[in-house]
């Protein structure tokens, strides 16, 4: 914080670097960034658009024709008026229409965790650095207790108390997730509790709900972005992982992780491509996520922003 | 130093008497396992005569206090299905797992730590640009698809490795492994691949970065002032330096694999305890969950407390922060 600088930024504000315009600009700088980003946008629009673009509705079984089981893939149907591009599965089902609603309802788990996770444990993460003291030392030996266990196992015995649902996977995986928001949100927040602005609002005796969340909050997301970015990858993996497993979501609105466990089975007799195309499927959202993860996390690292 | 251990020891037991409350009422909660143990067409009156039997009719405080009683010696119940003590059914099939973690372990430490090493070293060369996206590909591979498509390349298309079980195993004292047999070690290798995988992937971005940071480090630019051989350099200043953060994860990491070993021996059919777990949860079998996962957090808290202990054996300034 210099004098010079408030005579010298006026008539340069035009072309002011914004943290918005650098982060965008670096951001398309990395091709690998570009490429993950390019992989999600291919993957995820036709996924949200399935209901139309799908060339089936895998769900419908009018418009399934059993004598279509099991067809590799290129095949025609047995009426020659769709093309199964990706094969078709034991129950006659398009593999091609059966991951792109697969990946919808993985996506929604995945978001809706990693949205919850994201808001609680920021909530939890705020609240301990700006009260230290004992609320600290409690919230903070909850997120310890909670990290030193694996997620997955904890998901699986949560899972198993809870039952089978796309609601009961989302409170799992927000259970499983909220500790590694609240301890990234506590210590970047530890670093703004004491910057002068928080001082300044604490001298006009704002309340303190109006400085955690309105003048904290927003210095402390970066971090927080890259976590949930990263998350992403995880609450997708770890969703088809419980739902390979049989006590993810109900078969009745099957994820890529149920469409590779139904054709597991398959593939030991050779008709690979039932649990192939959806793995490959699920790779590739995760890879995508990952590389833009990875990107963000440099770009938003304070230490390289200079 | 001692103080350290007692109160870690304590602190522990603490989170497993909460773990304990937290399982045991959740597992309590679900179903009722009268529908597993008699037949549907069982009258009320026998319902009631086999739930008095296994204490299913008292309240739950007192089932919960008759538990812990017992479990603290040794005594975790009898698997409604089979009958056998809970805790026996888990220690049976816990080398298994073991076996299969560590060898999981070892393959990714071998393969992460040098490829590191070498990615940190020269961090602009294409090569470690190279070893970097790869190991993002690598953490990207969903665990149980890798396996069932090296069983779809190794057992069905080449037919050169097996698909499930443990092969042909050594008795070595009161366990069995299947490490010390060829017919043993080809079983292990396809799913200890499946399960070393991402792990490597971390390794490899663990000890890069631990690498870079080290490189940077006076005691380094000494070294080199002093005109020693630079594979002097990187093998007594650089490699047991970064061998402090990867002892670390390694052994986090153990622990995760040995909760994720789950899905590797439902994909591989491995008889470990993991397909146990799996198995105990679908039929809804209470004790054998419960002991599975008290033993787990158990082996979890020892786990994160030998690593501690550890830690203070290889880095001689983490002993300060304790004596504060």
């Amino acid at each position: 914080m210099t004098v010079q600088s408030t005579s010298a930024a006026k008539p340069a504000r035009a072309r002011v670097d914004t943290p918005f315009r650098r982060i965008t600009r670096q951001f398309f700088e990395n091709r690998l960034a570009v490429l993950g980003l390019i992989i999600l946008i291919v993957l995820t629009v036709p996924a949200f658009l399935a209901q139309w673009v799908a060339p089936q509705n895998p769900y419908d079984i009018g418009t399934l024709d059993i004598f279509d089981s099991q067809l590799p893939p290129l095949s025609k149907s047995s009426t020659g008026d769709i093309t199964y591009w990706l094969g078709t599965d034991g129950q006659a089902r398009d593999v091609l229409s059966a991951i792109l609603y697969g990946m919808r309802t993985s996506l929604i788990v995945a978001f809706s965790a990693v949205a919850g996770a994201l808001f609680i444990g920021t909530a939890v993460g705020l609240i301990a650095a700006y009260f230290g003291g004992a609320v600290d030392a409690i919230l903070m030996r909850m997120v310890d207790i909670q990290l030193s266990f694996p997620a997955i196992l904890v998901a699986l015995v949560l899972l198993s108390v809870l039952g089978q649902g796309i609601d009961k996977v989302i409170i799992a995986l927000i259970i499983v997730q909220w500790a590694y928001f609240a301890r990234t949100a506590r210590s970047s927040a530890i670093v703004e509790r004491n910057r002068e602005y928080v001082l300044a609002a604490r001298s006009l005796s704002l309340g303190s709900r109006r400085i955690i969340f309105r003048h904290m909050l927003p210095n402390t997301m970066p971090p927080l972005i890259v976590i949930a970015t990263i998350d992403l990858a995880h609450a997708i993996t770890a969703e088809a992982t419980l739902s390979f497993l049989g006590i993810g979501v109900p078969v009745t609105e099957p994820s890529l992780g149920m469409l590779i466990a139904n054709g597991f089975e398959f593939m030991m007799s050779g008709e690979y491509w039932i649990s192939f195309f959806p793995g490959i499927a699920l790779t590739l959202i995760v890879l995508g996520i990952n590389l833009v993860g990875d990107h963000l996390r440099d770009i938003l690292n304070p230490r390289n922003a200079q | 130093m001692s103080t350290f251990v007692i109160n870690r020891l304590l602190q522990a037991f603490l989170v497993l008497l909460v773990m304990s409350v937290l399982v045991f009422v959740g597992i309590y909660l679900v179903g009722d396992p009268i529908s597993m143990l008699v037949s549907p067409e069982a009258t009320d009156l026998e319902r009631d005569a086999v739930r008095e039997s296994f204490g299913l009719d008292r309240p739950i405080f007192v089932q919960y206090v008759t538990f812990l009683g017992s479990a603290l010696q040794g005594d975790f119940g009898r698997s409604f299905l089979t009958g056998e003590p809970a805790l026996q059914l888990i220690l049976e099939r816990m080398p298994a797992t073991v076996e299969l973690v560590g060898f999981a372990m070892f393959f990714s430490v071998v393969i992460g730590v040098p490829l590191g090493i070498i990615a940190g070293l020269r961090p602009e060369a294409t090569y470690s640009k190279v070893i970097m996206t790869g190991s993002i590909f690598g953490f990207s591979l969903p665990t149980f698809w890798v396996g069932m498509v090296l069983i779809m390349l190794f057992a069905v298309q080449l037919g050169i490795l097996p698909t499930s079980g443990r092969g042909e195993t050594v008795q070595v004292g009161a366990i069995e492994l299947s490490i010390l047999t060829l017919d043993g070690l080809r079983h292990l290798i396809l799913p200890a691949l499946t399960l070393g995988l991402t792990k490597a992937s971390l390794i490899i971005r663990v000890t890069r970065a631990a690498t870079r940071e080290i490189q940077a480090m006076d005691y380094i630019k000494f070294a080199r002032a002093k005109g020693l051989s630079s594979s002097r350099i990187l093998r007594v200043h650089l490699l047991k330096n970064v061998l402090i953060p990867i002892i670390t994860v390694a052994g986090l990491e153990f622990g995760q694999a040995l909760a994720f070993a789950v899905v590797t021996e439902t994909v591989f059919s491995w008889p470990g305890m993991g397909k146990l777990l799996i198995d105990s949860i679908l039929t809804l079998d209470r004790p054998v969950v419960v002991a599975y996962v008290l033993i787990m957090v158990l082996f979890l808290v020892l786990l994160n407390l030998v690593i501690d202990l550890l830690y203070m054996v290889i880095d001689p300034s983490s002993r300060e922060k304790v004596r504060d």
